[in-house]
């Protein structure tokens, strides 16, 4: 049974999905969340790439990188945030970061 | 053809299994750890599709620097994570619910994309051609897309000044030179004539 493009767009469907999961059942550790983020950027990733292969475009693959970047930006900005929190309450239970009542 | 299905069956099951383990590890290191495995065997994948440079701009990139950092801030941050992990078994069912439904759904769409949609007629991935697939990324990248490569920089460049200015910290009584004042500062400011007389000292 040889590879086709379904088979990579099912990973990546499948990937995507733990993310959202991920999302769903660690909803007081932001870590996590962030770690979920991840992997459902990783997965739009895998998408981008096999379409690019299949299509014979390699534009697919340019998307890919800026999203690369976008993701890395994302969670070095994330991530200061959260030290941020953290040094002003002591703990990083998201349940309580609504003081600005948002 | 047979090595091609068993690497991609290898990689696309440690790649899920990783994936299940990042959310479902009791300790966040472990996550880390997990997320990183993940990473590596994505960017096996994305060398069994032909893309070697996205392969291993995902390895550096991710592998050598975000998980990285999500390893320090984990480390770092003394946190209580079994009380985080409350609620757990208690958004499981509906979430892993949500997760099947949504995972059908886009299984299904993307079969019949791949089979019927755009992607028609296109059953075979690129072969090798006489470039290599850094250079042909390099080739449209830095021509019809260097506005756009600019504006990643930009954005990267915004993310690390935005991260410097929200986890700097200024002690206070730490003295700091300041350049302003040193500059401003002429005779009449930094100098004082004072006439002493003899035998009393000198109140400064």
């Amino acid at each position: 049974m040889s590879i086709g493009l379904s088979h990579y767009l099912a990973v990546a469907a499948i990937l995507f999905t733990i993310g959202v999961f991920g999302i769903f059942v660690n909803r007081k550790n932001i870590i996590v969340i962030l770690m979920s983020v991840e992997l459902i950027l990783l997965a739009v990733n895998i998408n981008l790439v096999a379409f690019s292969t299949y299509l014979h475009d390699v534009v697919g693959q340019i998307f890919a990188m800026f999203v690369l970047t976008v993701a890395a930006a994302e969670a070095a900005v994330g991530l200061a945030i959260l030290v941020t929190f953290f040094r002003n309450r002591g703990d990083i239970a998201v349940d309580d970061a609504s003081v600005m009542k948002g | 053809m047979a090595v091609h299905a068993i690497a991609f069956y290898l990689l696309a099951a440690v790649t899920v299994a990783a994936g299940v383990s990042v959310v479902s590890a009791r300790n966040p290191v472990h996550s880390v750890l997990f997320l990183i495995l993940a990473f590596f065997s994505a960017a096996g994948l994305f060398v069994l599709l032909g893309a070697e440079f996205l392969a291993m701009l995902l390895v550096v990139v991710y592998v050598g620097a975000v998980a990285v950092l999500f390893l320090f801030v984990v480390m770092m941050l003394d946190v209580d994570f079994a009380a985080l992990r409350q609620g757990f078994a208690q958004y499981m069912p509906l979430g892993g619910l949500v997760a099947l439904v949504l995972a059908v759904e886009m299984i299904v769409v993307a079969t019949t994309v791949a089979t019927g949609g755009a992607a028609r007629g296109h059953d075979a991935p690129a072969v090798a051609g006489q470039i290599s697939n850094a250079e042909a990324i390099g080739r449209v990248l830095y021509t019809d897309y260097v506005y756009l490569f600019q504006a990643a920089g930009m954005v990267l460049l915004v993310a690390m000044i935005g991260a410097i200015v929200l986890t700097l910290r200024h002690k206070p009584g730490v003295r700091r030179q300041v350049i302003a004042d040193q500059v401003a500062r002429n005779p009449k400011s930094g100098m004082r004539i004072v006439q002493i007389k003899s035998g009393e000292g000198i109140d400064l």
